[in-house]
């Protein structure tokens, strides 16, 4: 912070220079009490004018939004932006490597927190923003800190209360619904875990080439669909001293709920599904229920997409024997810990979280705001096309929503060795043994990374 | 002493020879030597991007050998590998012996034939994604329309390499045709007009004078085919990601989870070595091959 004052007291200098501001400024310059004062004052969207920034976002509608904005960012502070948006993977592969050469290309990033958290924590490789949040002169006034979502906040605050990042998009995962076939088949949403069996089952119609659940099977995608039955089971990833409890009783129910859903009344060849094969069955109407992220709606409600429009409904993950929790996936953004520009990298991270920004998220289904007062902003706007039901649905989930995977380092392979025993489960297996084998090859990958 | 003269102006000149071979050595050294030193140095520790890295010596490797997953690997490359290479060049041979006859439209036919060569593997496989879609692919509705019931294609752990096959078999086929066609065009005419006076038949035409002349040509249509199967990353990574569950994971899909996804770099190093010493194994054998086929 100390460097970041003295950069800002140049700046400011500089800026009243430049800016002609007459006999009072330059009479005021000797003392610098002036400087002094806009370095402790108000805040000043043109303080890092003339500065320039690199970030790096994920290709995605997300990243395709602040981009199409950026020009606006730089109209308002007078920073210039180089930004790069690449597909997630690669993104999170540059992250990676750049961070560790030390040298990073980039001031802000993008970050997916349910894989990228735990990793850039234990790196150390994010600027803790408390320091800009607490000072009046950095904080823009429409920063309102308590209008994010809790699950957001959960993601970007670390336990001893460092702030991370600034939460961006939330992703709670959701069940869709085909009012039709169920009104069809008399059945009502399930509340419960086991209405929504009974409900598979009642709804399962291969003779018409209907499901009763659909959702994914490919290994490593599939690892959320699990989860969000274990919460609900009142299951947890690991205990305190860090032993996984993914083989407990609760974890095993949930993955036989897993195997029943998918192997019994779901599609041939789900072991292979991800949420894209899902979607287009979904679409066509072949599926009753659909678990995945909340982020489908608009090609849902899309009528050269889908042939289920007005038809769908948006259901909050039933409750568990335990618990009713929706699985939480979110993304936000934050400064790269060698930035040498930390100041214009906040400014960036508070415009692109802005109540505006977030509002166009939502009306153009971009994605689901972390900042509760978006969802008001929006349905008021005649451009606003998200069914009600929707809205509803994710307030609703966001409020009961839990990380939907466990915040550690190597998450990656969490998920690459649970999926291939839920895949495995799909094609016969049995779910404690799988689940038995899976944790005993897992326990020495998150000891030693916890070690090192 | 004159004679002594000339083999020391030409020790001379020899030395000064090896300053010209320097440029390219240099770039040998680095582009190649180097890199592949480092990685066999690297194989020798046990380090994630981020953290320390620790020496082990060997241990990487005798996590390889106990590792089921890796074993499983290597196993499914070879499978795909071997049908990938005998079956287009089966098909390829047919279609270039289709193809060096004289009919009518053969010049169009040829060029529709080797459209497919043409195209970004990517896209490819995305295309067949959607054609092996169990419920709503092409395919199966092709099947129903004949009588057969549906397949499940890459999404069954039993059927995903050979459906990954069958994708190289529509991609790559044109090549075996293309490098055997031209084996065809350069053979001499004699052979066979002495053959047909002696009255040979068309099949011993081919068996005893095409397929013995067109042999190289085979053979350097293997080779190609063999390294472009054992390097497939792009169309199994697109189409199946090695799944259902690990059942189409090769080599190089496992070396890419362990040096990109998990970043364990030491490992990946250790899975390069041995999936260079296999290819090198692999390569003597197809020159002792190549080797042979010039022989006859």
């Amino acid at each position: 912070m100390n460097d970041d004052r003295q950069q800002h007291t140049r700046i400011s200098r500089r800026r009243l220079l430049q800016a002609g501001a007459g006999a009072v400024a330059l009479n005021a310059l000797p003392g610098g009490g002036i400087i002094a004062a806009r370095a402790q004052g108000a805040f000043d969207w043109k303080r890092f004018n003339g500065e320039k920034l690199e970030v790096l976002l994920v290709k995605s509608p997300r990243g395709d939004l602040l981009t199409k904005y950026h020009r606006e960012f730089e109209e308002l502070t007078g920073i210039a932006v180089g930004s790069e948006m690449i597909p997630e993977q690669q993104q999170r592969q540059k992250a990676v490597i750049e961070f560790n050469s030390g040298n990073p290309s980039f001031d802000v990033i993008a970050l997916s927190y349910h894989v990228q958290k735990a990793q850039f924590a234990k790196n150390k490789w994010l600027t803790d923003l408390r320091p800009y949040i607490n000072d009046k002169a950095m904080a823009a006034p429409d920063l309102d800190f308590a209008d994010f979502a809790k699950g957001g906040l959960q993601y970007a605050v670390e336990p001893d209360g460092r702030v991370m990042s600034l939460p961006f998009n939330l992703d709670p995962w959701v069940v869709y619904w085909n009012k039709e076939l169920f009104a069809g088949k008399n059945v009502t949403y399930p509340r419960t875990f086991v209405e929504m069996i009974d409900a598979a089952a009642k709804l399962n119609d291969p003779g018409k080439g209907v499901c009763g659940f659909v959702g994914r099977g490919l290994k490593n995608a599939n690892v959320p669909v699990w989860t969000s039955f274990l919460l609900g089971y009142g299951g947890t990833f690991m205990d305190a001293k860090g032993k996984l409890m993914t083989d407990s009783p609760e974890a095993i129910e949930a993955a036989k709920m897993y195997q029943t859903l998918l192997a019994k009344y779901g599609p041939q060849g789900v072991a292979g599904f991800n949420w894209n094969e899902a979607q287009s069955l979904f679409l066509q109407g072949k599926a009753a229920m659909w678990l995945d992220g909340i982020g489908f709606a608009q090609p849902l409600e899309d009528p050269t997409k889908s042939r289920i429009v007005g038809k769908v409904g948006y259901g909050v993950v039933p409750a568990g024997p335990k618990a009713q929790v929706s699985a939480l996936f979110a993304d936000g953004e934050g400064i790269s810990t060698y930035s040498k520009k930390k100041g214009p990298a906040w400014y960036y991270i508070q415009w692109a979280s802005n109540k505006t920004n977030q509002t166009r998220m939502l009306q153009a289904a971009a994605g689901a705001p972390v900042r509760n007062s978006a969802y008001a902003a929006a349905q008021q706007s005649s451009d606003f096309k998200a069914p009600k039901e929707w809205v509803e649905c994710m307030l609703k989930s966001a409020a009961i929503a839990q990380p939907g995977l466990p915040i550690i380092s190597p998450v990656t392979e969490f998920r690459d060795v649970y999926g291939v025993a839920l895949t495995n489960m799909i094609n016969g297996a049995d779910p404690a043994a799988e689940l038995k084998k899976a944790t005993a090859e897992f326990q020495p990958v998150l000891d030693k990374s916890e070690k090192s | 002493m004159a004679g002594n003269a000339r083999p020391r102006g030409f020790a001379r000149r020899r030395r000064t020879y090896y300053y010209f071979a320097l440029p390219a050595l240099a770039v040998v050294g680095a582009v190649i030597i180097f890199p592949w030193l480092f990685t066999v140095w690297m194989s020798a520790f046990d380090w994630k991007i981020g953290s320390v890295a620790h020496y082990v010596g060997l241990a990487n490797y005798a996590g390889l050998v106990a590792n089921q997953r890796f074993i499983e690997a290597i196993v499914h490359t070879f499978y795909f590998t071997a049908l990938a290479v005998v079956v287009p060049l089966v098909l390829g041979l047919i279609a270039a012996l289709v193809f060096h006859r004289q009919f009518p439209l053969r010049g169009v036919l040829r060029a529709v034939f080797t459209m497919p060569m043409m195209a970004t593997p990517v896209a490819v496989a995305l295309v067949w994604t959607m054609m092996f879609h169990p419920q709503q692919g092409v395919l199966n509705y092709l099947l129903s329309l004949v009588g057969l019931p549906p397949s499940l294609w890459v999404y069954s752990p039993t059927w995903v390499i050979p459906s990954l096959v069958l994708v190289e078999i529509w991609h790559w086929t044109p090549l075996v045709m293309l490098i055997v066609l031209g084996g065809l065009a350069a053979l001499p005419t004699e052979p066979y007009e002495s053959a047909r006076l002696d009255g040979a038949s068309e099949w011993q035409l081919f068996r005893y004078i095409t397929l013995p002349l067109i042999a190289p040509f085979l053979v350097v249509a293997a080779v190609i085919r063999t390294i472009d199967s054992l390097k497939a990353f792009d169309t199994i990574y697109v189409i199946s990601q090695g799944g259902p569950g690990t059942a189409s994971e090769t080599i190089n899909l496992y070396l890419y989870l362990q040096a990109f996804a998990f970043y364990n770099v030491g490992n990946a190093s250790a899975v390069v070595v041995v999936f260079f010493a296999l290819i090198l194994a692999l390569a003597l054998l197809l020159l002792y091959v190549r080797e042979r086929a010039k022989w006859t």
